[in-house]
Parts: C-alpha cells; structure tokens; sequence
C-alpha cells in the first residue's frame, strides 16, 4: 500500500532521516520505534507533505506522491494524527470534527460519520458543543483521533500517541488503534514507548540516527538483544 | 436574538439623521464610521487569521488616492517616457477602482510575506505603508504631494440626461458611510461564516495542525488579505469623496493604531467587536471635549483604552457575552431550584 525507497530529508544542512526505507501493508500495523531525535516524526512530516526538501521515493498505492502537497496527500486517503497539541482549543468539539472532513467539498457522509466518531468515542458526544481546549488530555487525543477519521483515511500516521498521557490512558489510546485496525483502516504509528508499540503492532522498524537498524515482526524485535538491552531497560 | 439586536441597531442608525440637527456631530459620527469600516476589515486578518497588520493604512490611503485620482483626472509621464492621460471619472467608477487597486495591493502583500508570520509579517506591512506613504508625499507630478489634492468631486447619482443629484451634505454622506459599512459588514461575516473562515481561525488556533487537515495556508491567508485590503480601500474611497482632499496624511501610523485599538478593545476575532471598539474610541474624544481640557483628553483616552486592556483582555464584546451567558444561565438554574426538580449538574469540571 505504502513503499518509501530511500527517502532523506534535511532541515537546512541537518540531515534528519538518511536513506529511509519501508514499507506498510494493506491491513497492517506498523510502528516506528526509536529515541528522540532518530527521525520518526520528520519521516511521518514527509510522508503527509509537511517536510518539502527530501530525496527518494514515497509510493502510495501504486502512485509517486513524492513532494505532493498535504491536501493533495489527504485527498488521496492518508490522514495525520500530529504529535503535541492535537486539537484547534477554541474551536468545540464537533467543530474540530468537521475540520477533519474539511477537504470533503460535499456534506455527504459528514453527519453519518460524525455519528460513528461519538459511538467509537461516547464522552466526545456528550461534550460536543465544548471548546476542545477544555478537554482532559485523553479526551483531546480521542478527538484527534476522531478528527483523522472523519477524512475516510485508508492509512492513518499516528506521531507519539502516548505523548503526554497517564499511563492506563496509553493503554486505552494503544487499544483504540489496535481496533481502527482491525476495522479496516491501515495503520503507521511512530512511538517512543517501544514496549507498548511492538506489544501491538504486526511489524515494525526500529530507527537510529535517521537510519532502519533493525526490522522485524513485533514479537521479533521484543526478543532481540539490542531492543532490549537499548529501548526495554534490559 | 442577536440578529433582532443587530437590526435594532441599524434601525437606530439610520434614524439618527432624522433627530440629530446638529452638523458637527453628523460629521463625527461619519468619521467614526470611516474608523470602523477600517477597523473591520483589520479584524479579518488580525482577529479571524491572527496576523496583525500594522501597514492598515496603506491600503485606506491606495483606495483614497486612486479613487481621487480618476475621479479628478490626472497626466503623468510614464517610466518609458510616454505621457499618460486619463480623463475625470465618474465617481462610482473611480470608488470602484480604488477598491480594487487596493485588493491588489492587498494580494501583493499577502504573496510576498506568505512565509513570514508573527513579528516578521508586522515589519513588512509597516515598510509597506511607509513606501506607499513616500511614494504619495514625492511623486510630486501625480499626488501632489504635500500640496494635497484638492476640489475632488463628491459622491453623486445620476440618470444620464434626465436627473442628478450630487451629495454635497452631511446627511446624504452619512447614509453612503451606513451602506458601505453594511455591506462590508454582510461581506465578512458571510466569509467568517462560511468553509473559507473555518479554515482561517483554524490556521490562527495551530497552523500546523491546520496544514495536517489540508488546509492550503497560504491561499487563505492571501484571501483574506485581499478582502481585508479591499475593504480598507472603500473606507478610503468614501473617506475622499467625503472630505474631498487628500494627502499624505492619510498613511500616517497613528490612523493604524487607532484601528488596532478599535479591534483589541472592541473584541478581535468577533463580528460586533471592531464596531462597538470604534464607536467607543471614535466618539469618546468628541465626548470628552465638552467637559475637559485637550490635555486631560488625551489622559483619560489613554486611561480608558488601559482599563479596557487591563479588565477586559479578550475586548468588550466577549466579556459581554459572557456576562450575559452566566446571567442566562445562573437564572436557569435558579428556575431549576423553585421548581423543586434536582438540578443535574451539566457543569462537571473537566479534569487537567
């Protein structure tokens, strides 16, 4: 479905990603582990169209869509669940939904859609005429997932869904993704938790100073050495 | 609710020529008008995409001298040595065309500082009022620069031919101000209302976030530029058919910030905002002066617009709203107490 060959990119003259390659599957669950600084996000930034100055090759779906721009990205199914501040804070909640289907030019599906984000997620529903902003951090995230559904995305990029959550939310965040997988939805994530994202994912890469060291199955890479002598605590 | 509010006041509006005799205070209050005509369209960009322009005036001052200029005719030699002259125009036309002109510059400035937001996007509007200040005060063979240009021809209507009419008044001038404000008016709240001004507060809440939902930025940043300075052009058109002389003055800062303050007290980011912000600071400088010295004016100016900004951050506007909703809704729940049902409380804190 997804084939990055040999993708770099640079911000002035640092390079952050360097020869990156990998591939996501229709179906799949895919994580990109690695420390601060490795390369995880700018890899995601490029393939949604937010990092322009990049050499190789990203291939969605059969299609260059190298340097595209992201409404461009997004129009063709690939949604991005951004790291950080996830929401638009004065905007309510069911404004922030729109949002998501923003470049759907028809109101068609919108409200059947919508319907379907408040089942998956009952507590958006009761607060949808509230600002976003006023939301707890894992209602935010939830909203942010909702947002990133409303596009009818065939690929989500989720960056650091963990970041900044109390741990027994992690777990419900890691649960929520597992299940828009099984749903249908191909999923891409980038995680620092990497116990948490091989725990659940069907494959992953591990990256290291902007390269693919190590790749493998989730269990693989749970059991290799340096994983867990580097990233598991031993 | 609001929208019988809203109408009630431009009822209002419009009755006042008819019990206000008084020429002067027609002629502040057409002035004031001009401000917050100004001041609307500064809050597109400054209150709905969070970019402040401080180079506001330039496109007032563009739509001011163009519209004067074809209304009056003028000759000039070219760069390439050719002369170019251009007979009077009728009013309506030049109005028009200093709208548009002004859209331009509009479009202009949008382009070039699409990268830059923030301090950098400040510095380029106020270079770009300085230059097309500079341009008006030197290019001596077509502005007449210091010497202003003068005689230039009010607005009129006319049936070729048959009838017309030709508003040199108060009273006439004052409707034109109400309708161009209207329009204006209906025009940015349709925009902000509308997909377009969605995508605006949502590139001003998180620009990156914005982009990741597919917003194209830079077009709608250009777009409200374009809009914002093409409103700004009107005021500036109807400004010089009004006082009927213009010169370099017209791009001075103070007219920039004056209109800054209008939409900061009023409540950026608010339709209403920029209207109740100019009429306060509009007005309040003629208020005072029955009463006070111009020294102690100019203190108590300041003092109101510091109260303002001390106790009222978010502006006049939402801090009414919000007034009203917490009104609204301590009564309700008071209603709810009588009637003896227990209150559910619908107001849980929301944790973090």
């Amino acid at each position: 479905m997804l084939a990055i060959e040999g993708l770099s990119c640079r911000y002035n003259k640092i390079t952050a990603v360097k020869g990156v390659s990998l591939e996501v599957k229709e179906g799949e669950l895919v994580t990109l582990i690695g420390a601060n600084g490795a390369g995880k996000t700018t890899t995601l930034r490029a393939l949604s169209g937010l990092v322009r100055d990049l050499d190789g090759r990203i291939v969605f779906e059969g299609e260059d869509i190298t340097g595209a721009p992201p409404r461009d990205i997004i129009a063709r199914g690939i949604a991005h669940c951004p790291e950080g501040r996830r929401v638009f804070p004065y905007m309510t909640v069911e404004e922030n939904l729109e949002m998501g289907a923003y470049l759907r030019q028809t109101g068609n599906g919108i409200n059947s859609d919508m319907e379907r984000v408040y089942e998956q997620f009952p507590v958006l529903k009761e607060r949808r005429k509230q600002a976003a902003g006023t939301l707890s951090g894992g209602e935010q995230q939830m909203l942010a997932i909702g947002r990133a559904l409303m596009s009818r995305p065939k690929l989500i990029l989720f960056d650091e869904p963990s970041l900044g959550l109390a741990p027994n939310i992690v777990q419900k965040t890691f649960g929520i993704i597992s299940e828009i997988c099984r749903q249908g939805t191909t999923v891409l994530m980038v995680e620092q938790n990497a116990y948490g994202a091989l725990g659940m994912c069907h494959r992953s890469y591990l990256l290291e100073s902007g390269e693919v060291v190590l790749t493998g199955t989730g269990s693989d890479m749970l059991d290799n050495p340096h994983v867990r002598e580097a990233y598991l605590g031993g | 609710m609001n929208r019988a509010l809203g109408l009630g006041f431009l009822a209002f509006l419009v009755s006042i020529p008819f019990w206000i005799g008084d020429q002067y205070l027609l002629h502040i209050l057409i002035n004031a008008g001009i401000f917050v005509i100004g001041a609307m369209s500064l809050n597109l960009l400054l209150g709905y995409t969070g970019q402040l322009s401080l180079g506001h005036v330039a496109f007032f001052g563009i739509g001011a001298y163009t519209s004067a200029l074809l209304s009056l005719g003028f000759d000039v030699t070219t760069f390439w040595g050719g002369e170019l002259v251009v007979g009077p125009q009728p009013v309506w036309l030049s109005f028009l065309a200093g709208i548009v002109l002004a859209g331009l510059a509009g479009w202009f400035i949008g382009r070039i500082s699409f990268k830059v937001r923030g301090a950098y996007f400040v510095i380029i509007t106020i270079s770009f009022a300085e230059v097309t200040k500079l341009v008006a005060l030197n290019w001596v063979d077509l502005t007449e620069g210091p010497m202003a240009l003068i005689s230039i021809p009010p607005f009129s209507v006319s049936i070729p031919g048959i009838w017309e009419a030709t508003f040199y008044g108060k009273t006439p001038n004052y409707y034109i101000m109400l309708a161009i404000g209207v329009v204006s008016y209906i025009v940015i709240k349709r925009l902000v209302n509308s997909r377009l001004g969605r995508a605006m507060v949502a590139l001003r809440e998180n620009e990156p976030l914005a982009m990741s939902v597919g917003i194209d930025v830079t077009r709608y940043l250009v777009l409200a530029a374009v809009v914002s300075a093409a409103i700004a052009g009107a005021a500036g058109g109807l400004y010089t058919h009004y006082v009927r002389i213009v010169d370099p003055d017209v791009f001075l800062f103070i007219y920039t910030v004056t209109m800054v303050i209008m939409v900061i007290t009023g409540g950026k980011g608010t339709l209403a905002g920029p209207i109740v912000g100019g009429i306060i600071f509009g007005v309040l400088p003629e208020i005072l002066r029955e009463f006070m010295g111009p020294e102690a004016q100019w203190v108590t100016y300041g003092a109101v617009m510091i109260a303002i900004v001390m106790f009222l951050p978010e502006g006049i506007v939402p801090a009414l709203t919000r007034f009203w909703e917490r009104r609204k809704e301590s009564r309700d729940a008071s209603d709810r107490m009588i009637t003896g049902r227990a209150a559910s409380s619908a107001t849980e804190t929301p944790s973090e």
